[in-house]
């Protein structure tokens, strides 16, 4: 790997001059504020200052859909479907059903009312049973709608819903280097189940798609383990299979101000008469070339995140908090180099914010006896195209591009939360 | 039509004749008619099913069915769903078969299948008068012996079949031993439960490479299947194909006698939906002659035999179940449908993995929706 001290790819449009000017007028606000890590909202929220212990349950009625601002469990299941079945009768009454069995699980019940162990010895159970005996775990299901949904790849509005397709719901654009596999993209319908206890994640999962035999279609699934983002100011920093702590400027669940600023879709955005207090979703496969970073030597593994690799500190800086100065030179070189991961993702680079929510894989290997492994990558905003979409243009001359292919890509809007015991996942969607 | 054509299409009508006269020589259609309150001629051709009453008072039939069709036909009498009251298997073109049927008052279908394939010709059968009404003992009791008459029906084209096959194999004629192979392992494939209850005679007729225990032999279909396949010579497989006509008879004459209660019907129309989810749609039941959706096709028609000799007990136990099962096999035919070719089926290898996912996804509703039904039969 040679040094790029003054990279050929200075991105598009972006100075440093622009920036020092930016900055100086004070300009980026919320987002300058977002530079400087723990700033936004620092002082934690109420609601939140009761933090869950790893076993609890978490609530699964709100006005937001838990598993977004949720401070990030440790594992992940999240499945993709497409909906097989042209019925919109028989679409609503499983999506009744899923809200159902998803009240159960997430307060650490059997998935079905009779349970995995006292329905007949003739029937099959209707909760699979290897959560028996443990905890909510702070299980979270999260349930979003595809573009799909609404309208069918070829056109087709299968449940009179293309009407009610708010316009940020699209499909995403493609990105220099993209390597999208559509077999694993895309879908009609997800659920993210995130939880402490990998198996109670699977247990949930499975139990949903047995519950949707008929109407959905597993289009396809990821497991992750290790949660490459805190969303929360109560969690430390994890690390990411780069080896490098992820998810320091993250937007926070403290944050009130931002989330509702960059996260969560209000009354008088597009689909808001369905869709305000819910957020889209944007995953994407990013598949690590692990064996090339890990032969990257320290210098050039650090120059291309931006931080160090030991504290987390942005380059220059000492601490992991510290606020990212990207006017700061050593020994003649900016301390943060502008291909840097770092300073094109930085809020205050991107113009934008979105709150992170990934999770690092390893599906086993590729055949080739190199690790198929690297970081799926969830993101929540108020619209795709002014959050992933953009911050995901200004990494076109990221370095890190060398070391990462994307091999999935999807974006889903998730409703609001379940208001009530009669309220069901998509009501406010499917009731007109 | 032209000149042409009406010359032509008298020419199958005239040799067809022929054919049928011959054949009645050796088959006769006397003595089943004894206790009938009426007899029906059927007349099954390619295209057409003609049934000589469709309008009848409730009591015993006779079907006297003649195939003067050029393809083998099979005969039904299907009551709602589906539910097959009578049939007949395997007539030969020409060929004149009868079938005793108790009707009770209802609409029923008569149906011929040329070529033993897809929904059939049909005509519907109105029966009035007193309909019977069956406690619930008795409608179980009637589904065991529904589901045995079904077997029978099977079992006598399996050992017809699997005959003409070990003959084929015999006399060397690989060509005619492949085309034979799907269609006698159809008639296996539809009673696999009730077959699979032998334990020691089915792994000897349907063991794959591999399954034998130390010291035994692969014998069976799929070494014959193999060989066929694989190297084409069948100069010795003389001993192997005269077992597999033993051992098929031997199971036979075990099944005929054989009554599945209630539960184990039940079970076993789950249990052939699970031989499609774990051996057919991943094509590894049939790995040399792929001819996987023929048995995907029978397994199928097995387990709706299965579920609607049940169905009188089902309706009234729990009709919104027997709803849902009537809609999903409805699917999952239409779902297989597509891979029709000819008077058969599409070979697995030639299915992409979507196609095989559809058929995937239609069994797995499938089957969640059957496996209900063993525990509405056992909460009587």
């Amino acid at each position: 790997m040679t040094e790029r001290p003054d990279s050929p790819h200075r991105p598009a449009g972006l100075s440093r001059r622009r920036l020092f000017g930016l900055l100086g007028a004070g300009t980026a606000g919320a987002l300058a504020a977002g530079t400087a890590g723990g700033a936004i909202g620092r002082a934690t929220a109420p609601d939140l200052a009761t933090a869950a212990g790893a076993t609890d349950a978490v609530p699964f009625v709100g006005a937001h859909q838990a598993g977004i601002v949720t401070p990030a469990q440790d594992r992940l299941h999240f499945v993709a479907f497409d909906v097989i079945t042209d019925d919109r009768a028989e679409l609503v009454g499983m999506l009744k059903a899923w809200t159902a069995a998803a009240r159960r699980m997430t307060a650490g019940r059997d998935a079905g009312p009779v349970g995995a162990v006292a329905g007949s010895p003739y029937a099959p159970p209707d909760d699979t049973g290897e959560a028996l005996g443990l905890a909510p775990s702070g299980l979270t299901l999260t349930v979003g709608f595809g573009p799909t949904l609404f309208t069918t790849a070829d056109g087709a509005d299968r449940f009179g819903l293309a009407s009610r397709r708010p316009k940020p719901l699209a499909e995403l654009p493609s990105f220099p280097g993209d390597a999208i596999e559509p077999a694993i993209s895309g879908g009609d319908l997800c659920i993210q189940a995130c939880a402490n206890d990998p198996q109670v994640a699977v247990h949930a999962v499975r139990n949903l798609v047995r519950l949707g035999a008929g109407v959905v279609s597993v289009r396809w699934s990821q497991l992750g383990f290790g949660r490459t983002s805190s969303t929360s100011t109560g969690q430390a920093t994890p690390r990411n299979l780069f080896g490098f702590k992820d998810g320091t400027n993250n937007l926070k669940a403290e944050s009130d101000s931002a989330l509702d600023r960059f996260v969560w879709v209000a009354d008088g955005d597009p689909g808001g008469d369905w869709l305000a207090g819910g957020s889209y979703l944007v995953t994407r496969r990013i598949r690590m070339l692990i064996e090339s970073w890990d032969t990257a030597s320290l210098d050039e593994q650090e120059r291309t995140i931006g931080r160090t690799k030991g504290t987390g500190a942005p380059r220059g800086q000492h601490g992991e908090f510290d606020p990212v100065d990207f006017t700061k030179q050593v020994d003649g070189e900016f301390a943060v180099p502008e291909t840097s991961h770092v300073f094109l993702a930085n809020p205050t680079n991107a113009g934008t914010a979105i709150l992170r929510r990934g999770y690092s894989f390893v599906d086993g290997s590729d055949g080739l006896g190199r690790l198929d492994a690297g970081l799926f990558f969830i993101a929540y905003q108020r619209d795709p195209a002014t959050g992933f979409v953009q911050v995901q243009r200004n990494l076109r001359a990221d370095a890190m591009n060398e070391y990462i292919r994307h091999t999935s890509s999807a974006v889903f809007a998730c409703p609001p939360g379940i208001r009530g015991a009669d309220d069901w996942w998509g009501r406010a969607l499917f009731s007109r | 039509m032209s000149l042409r054509d009406h010359r032509l299409a008298l020419l199958p009508a005239l040799a067809l004749t022929a054919l049928t006269a011959a054949a009645c020589g050796g088959s006769g259609t006397g003595g089943t008619t004894t206790g009938a309150d009426g007899s029906i001629t059927v007349t099954a051709k390619d295209d057409s099913c003609d049934v000589g009453e469709t309008e009848l008072a409730a009591g015993r039939y006779s079907f006297e069915v003649t195939n003067s069709g050029g393809k083998v036909t099979e005969f039904y009498v299907y009551a709602e769903g589906d539910r097959v009251m009578a049939e007949v298997e395997n007539i030969a073109p020409g060929l004149s078969r009868d079938l005793l049927v108790e009707l009770p008052a209802g609409e029923y279908e008569a149906t011929c299948k040329p070529g033993m394939v897809g929904d059939g010709i049909r005509s519907t059968l109105t029966v009035t008068g007193k309909a019977a009404s069956l406690s619930e003992d008795e409608s179980l009791a009637r589904a065991a012996t529904d589901y045995q008459r079904y077997v029978r029906s099977q079992t006598a084209a399996l050992i017809d079949r699997t005959t003409a096959f070990v003959q084929a194999v015999k006399g060397g004629d690989v060509e005619g031993a492949k085309a034979l192979y799907p269609v006698a392992r159809g008639y296996w494939e539809r009673i696999e439960p009730v077959a699979e209850s032998f334990g020691d005679l089915d792994p000897k007729i349907d063991g794959r490479d591999g399954d034998q225990a130390e010291g035994e032999e692969f014998t069976g279909f799929h070494r014959i299947e193999q060989v066929l396949w694989e190297t084409g010579d069948v100069s010795d497989m003389g001993p192997i194909a005269d077992r597999l006509l033993t051992d098929v008879e031997e199971i036979v004459a075990r099944a005929d006698d054989t009554t599945l209660a209630p539960l184990q019907l039940a079970n076993g129309a789950k249990a052939l939906l699970d031989e499609v989810a774990t051996g057919k749609i991943t094509g590894e039941e049939e790995r040399y002659s792929h001819t996987d959706l023929w048995d995907f096709a029978a397994n199928l028609e097995g387990s709706q035999a299965a579920v609607q000799a049940l169905r009188p007990y089902l309706q009234d136990a729990d009709p919104d179940l027997v709803a849902e099962i009537d809609d999903r096999f409805a699917s999952t035919e239409a779902e297989l449908e597509q891979y029709r070719d000819g008077d058969g089926w599409m070979l697995h290898e030639r299915l992409t993995d979507e196609q095989l996912r559809g058929l995937s996804d239609a069994i797995t509703a499938l089957t969640e929706s059957v496996s209900r039904v063993a525990a509405v039969v056992a909460g009587r």
